[in-house]
């Protein structure tokens, strides 16, 4: 299969590569064909930097379902991270008034 | 016994606008002449399989040329740099049909070469295979394995690849060679007969082999869509079509 289902979204923060550790400019979301898991097809995830040369690149090859349980992972932390940060501002500014 | 001995080695040549390229060739050692052909690469990249079907070609009595769609992405890993160039979202059609072309132009200014070219791609590569061979008069077979996206919706479109390979079907200068899995989904059975009958309405010249149990990219040895009998069978196909057709 040649599909053309490809994200790509700008990401702020680092990954570490083959040479260590550097800064992303994107993340690349695909559902295509794995370079290394036995699948005809993976969602595929590269963390990239576009600064930089190919090997800058972070990658995984997930089942479908090992995707889904990803995005239902992340989305979980991330709501968990939204109701910390929206405490921490609370707190924050029940600090200024006092 | 005959003597046995090949040449493989990285080069470079001029791709499109000239822009330097790097290729992999392959020939028989001796002066020839030899049919050429031209593989275009897949989708995963400029990768190790490639190196091998260009080695293939040459011990089968082809001078054989792969060359490096992804150059101007830079050197790396054919998975890192397949990666990056997905990233920007492919490599644009008319620069594809450019850098083979050039291949092409290259193996014919070979003092072995026996004057006939084919060009043979898969997965994506059999796609760009396909339009190249509607672009050009310089060529004299087509193989196109399971190339897809040669139908294309117009929500498929892209600045990159503007126009669906199929509507340049009256343009095919060459005959083509098709082969496909049933159970594959880019290209569809539907899409390929699609594609079936637009060769046929305009009278082209074209062999199509459609297997029962395969699905995409059933030559992959290394990949779980591996059929080996449809492999065996479908490399057999590939030789007949380029010994009735480059033969000098």
């Amino acid at each position: 299969m040649c599909t053309s289902i490809v994200e790509i979204v700008g990401a702020e923060g680092a990954g570490k590569g083959d040479e260590g550790w550097f800064s992303l400019t994107h993340a690349v979301v695909s559902y295509d064909h794995p370079h290394h898991a036995l699948l005809e097809e993976a969602i595929t995830i590269d963390f990239m930097s576009s600064a930089l040369g190919p090997g800058a690149r972070v990658a995984v090859e997930l089942t479908l379902r090992s995707a889904k349980e990803l995005s239902g992972a992340l989305s979980r932390a991330i709501t968990a991270a939204e109701r910390e940060e929206a405490a921490r501002r609370r707190r924050v500014q029940g600090q200024s008034h006092d | 016994m005959a003597y046995e001995g090949m040449i493989a080695e990285r080069i470079s040549i001029n791709g499109d606008k000239n822009e330097p390229i790097s290729a992999y060739a392959a020939r028989p050692l001796g002066p020839g002449p030899f049919p050429g052909i031209v593989l275009i690469h897949h989708l995963p990249g400029w990768d190790e399989w490639y190196r091998e079907a260009t080695r293939k070609f040459a011990h089968h009595g082809y001078a054989a040329i792969s060359h490096n769609l992804y150059h101007r992405a830079g050197e790396g890993k054919a998975d890192d740099v397949a990666a990056k160039v997905r990233a920007e979202g492919g490599v644009p059609d008319a620069q594809v049909i450019g850098d083979t072309e050039g291949a092409v132009a290259w193996l014919r200014a070979q003092p072995y070469h026996n004057g006939k070219v084919g060009v043979f791609g898969t997965c994506s590569g059999g796609r760009h295979t396909f339009l190249h061979a509607c672009h050009t008069k310089n060529i004299d077979a087509a193989l196109d394995l399971w190339g897809g996206r040669v139908v294309m919706g117009k929500d498929e479109l892209t600045e990159k690849q503007p126009t669906a390979p199929i509507e340049f079907t009256k343009n095919l200068s060459c005959p083509l060679l098709g082969l496909f899995g049933n159970d594959d989904r880019a290209p569809s059975p539907e899409q390929v007969d699609q594609h079936e009958a637009e060769l046929k309405k305009h009278g082209k010249a074209y062999e199509f082999h459609r297997y029962d149990d395969a699905g995409h990219g059933f030559f992959y040895y290394d990949r779980p869509m591996y059929r080996v009998e449809q492999a065996l069978d479908g490399w057999q196909k590939v030789f007949s079509f380029l010994q009735k057709h480059l033969a000098a």
